[in-house]
């Protein structure tokens, strides 16, 4: 996926804004890789060339920790990201089921944002609300008892309206 | 004055203004509304709004706090009144209805809705207690006493009812004391190996050098476990304080609670106690002028299992990719940038207050003596109450099951308990008599772990939750060891076959052999115990594997390439269309007599139908193997 020249240079921006607040030691990696996708909401390969310069490693340590990491994304997420939980709890109440539900309706698989980038979908390990399970998370918000019906509900609560039997439409894009 | 009688005034002085503005809050009724995770994800802030709303339009003198997990997550959103001449009395299940009418009625009336309350908190005569209840009388709350009875983010409220006079009363101590009281406590760590915590801070203590580390670990990587989440959500400062007095223990300056990435709320709750404990004069330079100054920050994990282990923790603390590193050295002489560091669980921190408090022989009056004191558990899954319970070491699984969790829901039976999370094991009917503690359990081939259970009922597959954890513990793996990354990577790939009915006779005895070879060849924990699932559930459900690979059939019915959905001709009620509606995939038509017939070819079995039949005709089922349905096709269609 090909980032535009202003999305880089947001990018850029930011990252050299945050970098300002840390000093140069290799303990701050994580924090300011954590900032800059709280900031951008991704992890932009332009972003870590900058960390590393800053921490004074190689561009390819600051890329292994952030591919370490399930936490950290290196592409844009679409503009509400959709996270399923798979945690024990919700695994054994259907979550994979839920999950289903959730790609069909999107047409993406796990890890891709819609083509108009409006939704992104990822599995979460438990966000401990297993007494709710099956539970979906958008964007903060944690959604309990979740059924295929309300997987249809919510996403016509966020103004999408896809007819029955049917996922949006368009080629999805790979997230990581 | 010497510097211990200082710190007393100075704690005594703290102490009596935070009880002021403790007893301040009951000159008028008081209603608490839990808002952790799981009341926000039941809707509570929705209710507190509404409480606040109808305060406002009937004109009603009363105070609102958000609170904490109580721990009866089943019943969220929960809400407690306490009104002046009444007991206090917690609602549940609470509705934007209902909380308009505890304002209406028992706050602008004397009607305490009865018909609403869950117990009241207090033995009285009119409402029974918590107590009251089977589950009171084995609950045993010394870490989550006042879990839901206080707001987090006020450190006065902690400190009015007994918080950090522990840590005023440790300063006022050599730390030698306080690790020898740690010592004699037994107290075992609850991060999952149950290792004694008082040895460990002995050994950090001793370890020679001048900087020294504390670190809370709240990785609580668990899938199925929640009890970290909640007690610092509910009560950061009972954590903080032990945190506080370890570091004094062991002669530490700095600390860090290690809270995972998907706890906003926590991380959240955490900074706000360090914040505020700073402001009291309880963390920082010259603690409450003992002359010990002991700082603490939050650092955000960042989504990997692994990193819950200490070493592969301190790694990722350090700017690395989270691997576990050989041990020894342990963190206790060599840890966190190669000082001596001393990691504790959630729950191991926050007991040390209670026994600093209250003295090494008070704890082990709890418990067993290998193991003493409680054991906090997450209850999850197909049981009436989940939520969070702290009972004795010592109770039995049985006691947990059906008196804590009130039993399986809608009358099914029991299948197995999953305790232990991805390192445990699924303990059967058989071990429900058998006392939780550290070495039963071990014993049992499950593992006490951090404290999540998930109980399974009929409709659980055994051989799938194996599969389910050893796909999470394959996908965990950080890749170090050859074992761990191939060795798990083969047996769920074996799994996967049996769930889809794929399985090879010789299947079994694979697994076993693999099993061994995976605890052998890996360095840290996870890899020793991701075969444990496996393992245990071969040990006790065995004919469940057998009837996959022998049968292609799926006894609990819950494999999904195993299964189909069928709607029974008999039983279909011709007028009724509930089911074509819900299926997300039209799969359902009916025929040409009306009946409802299913499309094998398009169902994606969701189980919508199923749910969406109503209950005066339960026509629809599941049949494995799927092949039954056209078996069952033929003999409808013979004239
Ligand atoms: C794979 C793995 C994951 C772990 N995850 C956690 C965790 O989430 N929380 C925790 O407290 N301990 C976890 N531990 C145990 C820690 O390594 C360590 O033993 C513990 O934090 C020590 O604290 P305690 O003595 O208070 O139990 C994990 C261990 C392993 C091997
Ligand atoms: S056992 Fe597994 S997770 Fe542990 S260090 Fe080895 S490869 Fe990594
Ligand atoms: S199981 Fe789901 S997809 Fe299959 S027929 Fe029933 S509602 Fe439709
Ligand atoms: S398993 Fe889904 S919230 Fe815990």
């Amino acid at each position: 996926m090909h980032l535009t020249e202003e999305e880089k240079r947001v990018a850029l921006e930011q990252t050299g804004n945050i970098l300002e607040n840390y000093s140069r030691e290799r303990g701050n990696l994580i924090p300011i890789l954590q900032q800059v996708q709280e900031k951008l909401g991704y992890v932009p390969l332009v972003a870590m060339e900058e960390v590393a310069r800053h921490l004074g490693i190689p561009a390819v340590d600051v890329y292994s920790v952030a591919t370490f990491y399930n936490q950290f994304r290196l592409i844009p997420p679409g503009k509400h990201q959709i996270k399923v939980c798979m945690g024990t709890a919700c695994h054994m109440k259907g979550g994979n089921i839920i999950l289903d539900c959730w790609k069909r309706r999107l047409g993406i698989d796990v890890n891709q944002v819609t083509p108009d980038r409006e939704f992104s979908l990822e599995r979460v390990a438990c966000v401990g609300c297993c007494t709710m399970a099956p539970v979906t998370v958008i964007d903060e918000e944690v959604y309990g008892k979740v059924t295929p019906t309300r997987v249809d509900g919510l996403l016509f609560s966020f103004g999408v309206k896809i007819p029955k039997g049917q996922q949006k439409e368009g080629e999805a894009v790979e997230q990581q | 004055m010497s510097s211990s009688s200082i710190v007393a005034e100075t704690f005594a002085k703290l102490r009596q203004k935070s009880r002021t503005a403790w007893q301040s809050l009951r000159d008028r009724p008081l209603i608490l509304v839990g808002t952790a995770t799981c009341g926000r994800a039941a809707g509570a802030l929705e209710i507190l709004k509404v409480i606040k709303e109808e305060l406002e339009k009937h004109g009603i003198d009363a105070r609102v706090l958000e609170v904490g997990c109580m721990g009866h997550c089943y019943a969220e959103p929960l809400v407690t009144v306490y009104k002046p001449g009444f007991p206090p009395i917690s609602y549940g299940y609470v509705t934007g209805g209902i909380a308009a009418r505890l304002v209406q009625d028992f706050l602008g009336g004397d009607d305490p809705c009865l018909e609403f309350a869950l117990a009241a908190l207090e033995t009285n005569d009119m409402v029974p207690a918590l107590t009251d209840f089977p589950r009171g009388m084995i609950e045993k709350p010394i870490i989550l006493d006042k879990c839901g009875l206080i707001d987090p983010e006020k450190i006065e409220h902690y400190i009015a009812l007994g918080g950090y006079a522990a840590l005023a009363r440790a300063l006022t101590r050599e730390p030698e004391w306080v690790v020898e009281e740690i010592k004699a406590s037994g107290l075992r760590g609850r991060g999952g190996a149950g290792f004694p915590t008082g040895r460990k801070w002995e050994t950090c203590r001793l370890a020679p050098g001048e900087k020294k580390y504390v670190i809370c670990n709240a990785d609580e990587g668990d899938p199925g476990a929640f009890m970290d989440r909640a007690i610092l959500e509910s009560n950061p400062h009972e954590v903080l304080e032990g945190l506080a007095i370890a570091a004094y223990a062991v002669g530490a300056r700095q600390g860090y609670f290690y809270i995972r990435a998907e706890y906003p709320l926590a991380v959240e709750r955490v900074k706000k106690a360090i914040e505020e404990a700073r402001q009291a004069g309880l963390l920082g330079t010259n603690i409450l002028g003992s002359g010990f100054s002991f700082n603490v920050d939050v650092f955000q994990g960042s989504g990997a299992f692994v990193c819950g282990e200490e070493t592969a923790l301190i790694a990722s603390m350090e700017g690395e990719p989270g691997l576990p590193r050989h041990r020894p050295p342990f963190p206790a002489t060599a840890g966190l940038w190669g000082k001596p560091t001393v990691i504790n669980n959630v729950k191991t921190l926050a007991y040390v207050p209670h026994i600093i408090e209250r003295g090494a022989q008070w704890f082990r009056e709890t418990g067993t003596a290998g193991s003493p004191g409680t054991a906090v558990f997450a209850l999850a899954g197909k049981v009436i109450n989940t939520g969070l319970a702290e009972v004795p070491m010592g109770t039995t699984l049985r006691q947990l099951v059906y008196d804590v969790g009130s039993g399986i829901p809608k009358g099914k039976s029991f299948k197995a308990v999953q305790i232990g999370g991805p390192s445990g094991g699924c303990l059967p009917e058989a071990a429900l008599d058998m006392p939780i503690d550290f070495d039963s359990l071990s014993q049992a081939g499950a593992m006490m772990g951090s404290g999540g259970m998930v109980i399974l009922d009929e409709d659980d597959c055994m051989v799938e939750i194996a599969r389910f954890f050893l796909d999470f513990t394959q996908k965990e793996s950080c890749g170090k060891c050859t074992m761990c990354r191939l060795g798990t990577r083969q047996m769920l790939d074996i799994l996967e076959a049996i769930t889809k009915g794929q399985g090879r006779p010789g299947d079994i005895e694979l697994l076993l052999e693999l099993a061994e070879d995976v605890k052998a060849g890996s360095l840290c924990g996870l890899g020793k115990t991701a075969p444990n699932p496996v393992l245990s559930t071969i040990r006790y459900f065995r004919d469940e594997y057998e009837a996959h690979i022998k049968e292609r059939r799926c006894p609990a019915l819950m494999c999904r390439e195993l299964i189909a959905y069928y709607i029974l001709p008999e039983k279909c009620e011709r007028s009724c269309d509930a089911c074509v509606g819900s299926c997300p995939v039209e799969a359902i038509y009916p025929n040409e007599d009306r009946i409802k017939v299913i499309d094998q070819q398009k169902c994606v079995k969701c189980a919508s139908c199923l749910e969406a039949c109503p209950p005066q005709y339960k026509a629809v089922i599941k049949l494995s193997p799927p092949e039954l349905v056209a078996e069952r096709g033929r003999k409808v269609n013979i004239p």
